[in-house]
């Protein structure tokens, strides 16, 4: 095994790549959670968001179209999640895991047409004489658009929350549904805004992983990714500044895996690949073992369906 | 508008009825995307509910295959249900599945080639124990420290994905096969084949076990306290803790019998119809059986129709295949529209749909 092959520049520069797709999955999802609903589909809006960004990329040429269609096909599965769970007042996990099922078989229906086909490119930013700085120009200025994009909605979301009148009640309906629809909030309707915000998140994180990442298209290219994310919410705390470091473990992980694949470790392939699943489990195992502070800063009504006439 | 009104007690009527309505608006949902894949819609539906059962010429291979294919279900699926009604969700059968698989085929191809009759049951056995162990990782860690089965059991099924293609590999590859993946053919070697026990009906020890199973569930529920316990539990919580319900012994219990169950399928699935250990020869039935346990509203003979109803999509949807040239991602997303159906209707057995204006409520 010849470690040395590995530059760590390279190597936190591709860890940042790697964490965009759970980055941006999680954040959508904490939101969603947040509002006091869980939605297990995550894996299936991820997939969709997958296979309709690299579709209409490829039709259209353009990444920046693939990505538009990619937010637009993940919230369009979340939507029908939206309407089992708020109106028909379905249970939650078994609609999310649905959601997930359909996704798959979807998505690799669509998908028939475009296997081994190459999205065009996604350009980088263009950060002219910044890129050229030794190691931090690695790091920092080579990357796409959408690597800075997730910064960026992760401040979003974090400002959202702690500083506006929309977070607020976001959270007030999360810790209490009943409360907040006395007060003349509509539950219902807040919930249904939170879920499409999580599906046009996973969507992007999904096509991210189609258009930049792999780049094509594969059966189940996710792999997991979703289940990942729902995980970093929980590793997260429910706190936005905390997915972003989740997501940079986890995609640290990954490239690390991939890296000592490809310089011949001594481990075999199958079980470097599992790590990341390993390592995500003992994560979840030491954030809820912790007496209670994780399991505090959960949203109070997390899965619970509101029904007004109570 | 229409109005949701809570029923006082659940309707016996649409508890019965719902399963049957989600299938009738999946076939119609399907007609449609049938059709938009350019297929005929009632050639299709046809091709997929009848012709497997009622062709003279499909019948004769595909009738067998029913309960080929719905053992494994009907076996995983029983064992969810009992979680699932205590609001244990244990998703990762699909994991058990196949660890129960590699253990049962290691504790057989250790014996190679003796011709022991106990060697069968020892792979029953240690196939059981396969799927108990995966399902006993996630029940100690929920028990221990609180951590969600959902995302444990689902994260593990990754895991023993690549621990089969590790095995199908390495371990236990067949040393004559050439250097070509998959292990020996167990369902060619006497002593560890699971063959079919009547000509012609596709019965195999698998579909027995199911059977059991499902005999078993359907006593365990109605008749025994562990039964009233689970249903407590998952009905009312709270009551079950004042009722002296110990909530971890549930667990525990309740993931480990999924566990076993999910287990044995994968022993009997590589025993039989597959064959051997391969890197794919899971065939996505631990997921499947999700769809069926909420398809059989969670009760052992619903289950049993359920399984054999979803049984006949997977036969129907390869002969589709065949013959109109659908694809089998069309019959992956029906199965899973199905679900959504059920799901959508589900509410007709809690509340009443009433006509009103929008009175804030």
């Amino acid at each position: 095994m010849d470690l040395s092959a590995i530059n760590p520049a390279v190597l936190i520069a591709s860890l940042m790549v790697a964490a965009v797709p759970i980055m941006l999955a999680a954040t959508g999802e904490l939101v969603v959670e947040k509002a006091g609903v869980l939605n297990l589909g995550v894996e299936g809006m991820m997939i969709m968001g997958a296979v309709c960004g690299l579709a209409i990329a490829v039709e259209a040429e353009s990444p920046v179209l693939g990505f538009v269609a990619a937010a637009a096909g993940g919230a369009a599965l979340s939507l029908i999640f939206a309407f089992l769970t708020q109106v028909l007042l379905a249970n939650q996990v078994a609609t999310g895991l649905a959601l997930t099922l359909f996704g798959l078989g979807l998505s690799s229906l669509i998908g028939q047409g475009y296997v081994g086909i190459k999205p065009p490119p996604t350009p980088r930013l263009d950060f002219g004489p910044l890129a050229d700085i030794p190691v931090l120009g690695t790091i920092l200025f080579r990357h796409d658009p959408v690597v800075y994009l997730s910064v960026l909605i992760v401040a979003a979301v974090w400002a959202l929350l702690r500083f506006t009148r929309a977070g607020l009640i976001l959270r007030a309906v999360g810790e209490n549904h009943d409360a907040a629809h006395a007060l003349g909030y509509k539950v219902q309707r807040i919930r249904l805004a939170a879920i499409l915000f999580g599906g046009a998140m996973a969507g992007l994180g999904g096509a991210y992983i189609s258009l930049v990442r792999v780049p094509q298209w594969t059966d189940g290219i996710t792999a997991g990714a979703g289940w990942i994310a729902l995980a970093i919410v929980v590793f997260a705390g429910w706190k936005p500044w905390r997915i972003l470091l989740g997501a940079y473990l986890f995609g640290g992980i990954t490239v690390l895996q991939l890296n000592l694949q490809a310089a011949g470790a001594r481990i075999p392939v199958e079980y470097l690949s599992m790590s990341p699943y390993l390592i995500t489990i003992l994560v979840l195992v030491i954030m809820s073992a912790g007496r209670g502070r994780a399991a505090l800063n959960a949203p109070a009504a997390l899965g619970r369906n509101f029904h007004a006439s109570r | 508008m229409f109005i949701l009104e809570k029923r006082p007690t659940p309707s016996r009527f649409w508890m019965a009825a719902t399963p049957v309505l989600a299938v009738i608006l999946t076939m119609i949902a399907g007609g449609v995307m049938f059709a938009i894949l350019g297929k005929d819609p009632f050639e299709a539906v046809r091709t997929i509910f009848w012709d497997p059962l009622f062709d003279p010429q499909f019948s004769g291979y595909s009738r067998p295959q029913l309960l080929v294919k719905a053992g494994p279900l009907i076996l995983i699926a029983v064992g969810l249900s009992l979680g699932f009604r205590a609001g244990i969700w244990n998703i990762g059968a699909e994991g058990q599945y196949i660890m129960g698989a590699i253990f049962g085929a290691a504790a057989g191809l250790a014996f190679y080639p003796s011709e022991n009759r106990l060697i069968f049951p020892l792979m029953v056995a240690a196939g059981a124990f396969g799927g108990w162990v995966w399902a006993m990782i996630p029940a100690i860690l929920r028990t221990r420290f609180r951590t969600n089965e959902i995302l444990v059991s689902l994260l593990l099924v990754y895991v023993a994905q690549s621990l089969l293609a590790s095995m199908a590999l390495g371990a236990l590859r067949s040393p004559d096969g050439g250097g070509f993946p998959g292990s020996r053919n167990l369902s060619q070697w006497a002593t560890s084949a699971n063959p079919e026990l009547i000509a012609g009906t596709g019965m195999h020890w698998g579909v027995v076990a199911a059977f059991i199973a499902v005999i078993a569930s359907y006593i365990l529920l109605q008749r025994h306290i562990l039964g009233f316990q689970i249903r407590l539990a998952g009905e009312a919580p709270r009551a079950a803790r004042f009722a002296g319900v110990n909530p971890n012994r549930l667990v525990v219990l309740c993931m480990g019998v999924s566990g076993a169950l999910a287990g044995l399928a994968g022993l009997f699935e590589v025993t039989g119809p597959a064959g051997q250990i391969s890197i794919d020869f899971n065939s996505g039935y631990g997921f499947t059986a999700i769809i069926v346990a909420f398809l059989g509203r969670l009760n052992p003979i619903g289950i049993l129709l359920a399984g054999l109803l979803m049984a006949l999509t997977y036969i129907g949807g390869e002969l589709a295949q065949f013959m109109l040239g659908l694809p089998s991602a069309a019959i992956q997303a029906f199965q899973g529209m199905l679900l959504f159906f059920l799901l959508a209707v589900d509410m007709l057995g809690n509340y009443r749909i009433r006509l009103g204006f929008g009175r804030a409520a």
